[in-house]
């Protein structure tokens, strides 16, 4: 029996309010109503749940409590009592029939907040705040911008949303792929966002959660299940993404035993039944870029000629100078650091930390010492994250270590 | 029904190659077509095409005063050139008639939603 106490009951609301907010407002149509009413119901579950232990179906208590509030809310004002006339009432147990719309309100909620006609950033910040049930505070805080800012970007977004008669459905068929790809995007920058950051754990487990949810709910899209192999690919390897004291481990020296591989199994899974669907598309390639690096016992035993294949794929559909960086990187990995630097010197990557990065250390291994120190250099402020700036600082500091011992100037 | 404005622009000192009586009439067919298309979905309300922008004029209160001036009133390179009013249960809606429109005349098309008056 778990003592309910105020984290038990956030852990619980995180997880279900975004599924709760996506069925009352299917119910009233209105937005704040929905965020509101299930933000009382959170309080009173506060109250209670510590002195009167976990309802049977605490989901449920939560949509049938915030319904609850809702109704009561509209009753005190008289627009609101013309609106429950239209408001078909609905069982307080959720029938079979029920329990299916109550999935399809998320995927129907999901397809809202990532509409086109928003902004990237209202996308992600309104996915966070009303699937991922993430306080504004939260939201603010994974993207380093200031509360009142973030309440503002919400604000605007949700009322976008109303004026302009933003849609709260399932894109048919027809529109899916259009539709699709902004949702993925959403959830793929999320979790990046979530790679650093105070609340990167928040958004990368929330990243993982909706990607998980959407794949339940639309099993048939390749691109999908791709997105999500991808995420628990990577994410199997953030235990060893980093040192004790928070320093970057290259995936070259990361030490493979502390990669999570409940995670890669179940990666590997959907890898495997993306290519027996054999529909890739580039999350799919992706993941299996992915796949093969957990495959590898070691990191000399990698299979690169499999890897610079997808990359092959993944180049002839997104074919973007940061995939044409990252697959010169595996050809540099069969054919040696020149082949790659030679492919990496005719990309226009200037402002890319990693480009320089990549070229830093290929210079590195070619023992071009002066220039690997140029290129760090230039590395180490455009970088994004303090853990990336501290690696290549430190990457630099070691190249003009290389340089003093052979007796030149630093 | 929501309603939107859908207002194509034109570009000052962006001029076209003149079209002969023919390819005037060419370019105009399809437009009509949809637009007959648009009445037939109950989706049309209004449409206009209108003249260049150095036809507009102004007219403003300074003081107790109305001055009528040389217009546009907006001092900008795009200017509105045409528009379309029409019904449609949603945005999506109206994007699908917005893209219709956008592959006609190959220029951009805003979308904007009218506020409700009905108690909306």
């Amino acid at each position: 029996m778990p003592i309910v106490d105020d984290a038990l009951i956030g852990r619980i609301f995180r997880a279900e309010s975004g599924r709760s907010v996506a069925t009352l407002i299917r119910i009233f149509g209105d937005i704040d109503l929905a965020e509101d009413a299930v933000q009382e119901a959170f309080a009173l579950a506060l109250r209670q749940w510590p002195a009167d232990g976990l309802p049977p179906n605490p989901g449920g208590w939560i949509t049938t409590t915030a319904r609850h509030r809702a109704i009561d809310h509209l009753r005190r004002e008289s627009r609101g009592r013309e609106l429950l006339d239209q408001v078909a009432e609905v069982a307080d147990e959720p029938t079979g029939e029920e329990a299916e719309r109550v999935q399809d309100d998320r995927l129907r909620l999901i397809f809202t907040c990532c509409h086109p006609a928003l902004s990237i950033e209202a996308r992600i910040a309104l996915t966070l705040r009303l699937l991922g049930g993430l306080t504004t505070a939260q939201v603010a805080r994974a993207f380093l911008v200031a509360e009142p800012t973030m309440a503002k970007r919400l604000v605007r977004a949700k009322h976008k949303i109303k004026a302009a008669h933003i849609p709260y459905r399932v894109p048919s068929e027809a529109e899916l792929p259009e539709r699709l790809r902004p949702v993925l995007a959403v959830l793929y920058l999320t979790y990046n966002a979530g790679t650093d950051g105070p609340s990167g754990d928040e958004l990368r487990v929330e990243a993982i959660r909706l990607a998980r949810a959407i794949n339940s709910l639309m099993p048939d899209e390749g691109e999908v299940a791709g997105l999500l192999a991808l995420l628990l690919l990577t994410e199997s390897r953030w235990p060893a993404r980093f040192t004790s004291d928070g320093a970057l481990v290259l995936l070259r020296d990361q030490d493979r035993s502390s990669w999570d591989r409940a995670l890669i199994e179940e990666g590997h899974a959907i890898v495997r039944a993306c290519l027996r669907r054999n529909r890739p598309g580039p999350y799919q390639i992706q993941a299996a870029i992915s796949a093969v690096h957990a495959d590898a016992k070691t990191f000399e035993a990698t299979d690169w000629s499999q890897i610079l294949d997808l990359y092959d794929q993944l180049l002839a559909l997104t074919p973007t100078p940061v995939v044409a960086m990252n697959r010169a990187i595996a050809l540099g990995e069969i054919q040696g650091p020149q082949a790659a630097l030679d492919v990496l010197d005719g990309l226009d990557l200037g402002e890319y930390h990693l480009f320089h990065a990549a070229r830093a250390d290929l210079l590195r291994r070619l023992g071009r010492h002066d220039d690997a120190r140029r290129a760090y250099a230039l590395a180490a402020p455009l970088a994004v994250s303090d853990a990336e700036r501290v690696f290549l600082g430190d990457r630099l500091e070691t190249e003009l270590e290389a340089g003093r011992h052979r007796g030149r100037p630093a | 029904m929501p309603r939107y404005l859908l207002s194509t622009h034109s570009v000052a000192g962006a001029t076209r190659e003149p079209m002969t009586e023919e390819q005037m009439q060419k370019a105009w067919e399809p437009i009509q077509a949809l637009e007959a298309e648009m009445k037939s979905a109950g989706a049309w309300v209004f449409s206009a095409r209108l003249h260049d922008p150095d036809t507009a004029t102004v007219v403003r209160v300074s003081g107790d005063e109305v001055v009528t001036t040389d217009g546009p009133f907006v001092e900008a390179k795009e200017h509105l050139a045409g528009f379309y009013i029409i019904e449609a249960a949603d945005l999506d809606e109206a994007l699908g008639w917005a893209s219709k429109v956008t592959k006609l005349i190959s220029s951009p098309i805003e979308v904007w939603p009218f506020v409700d008056t009905a108690g909306g």
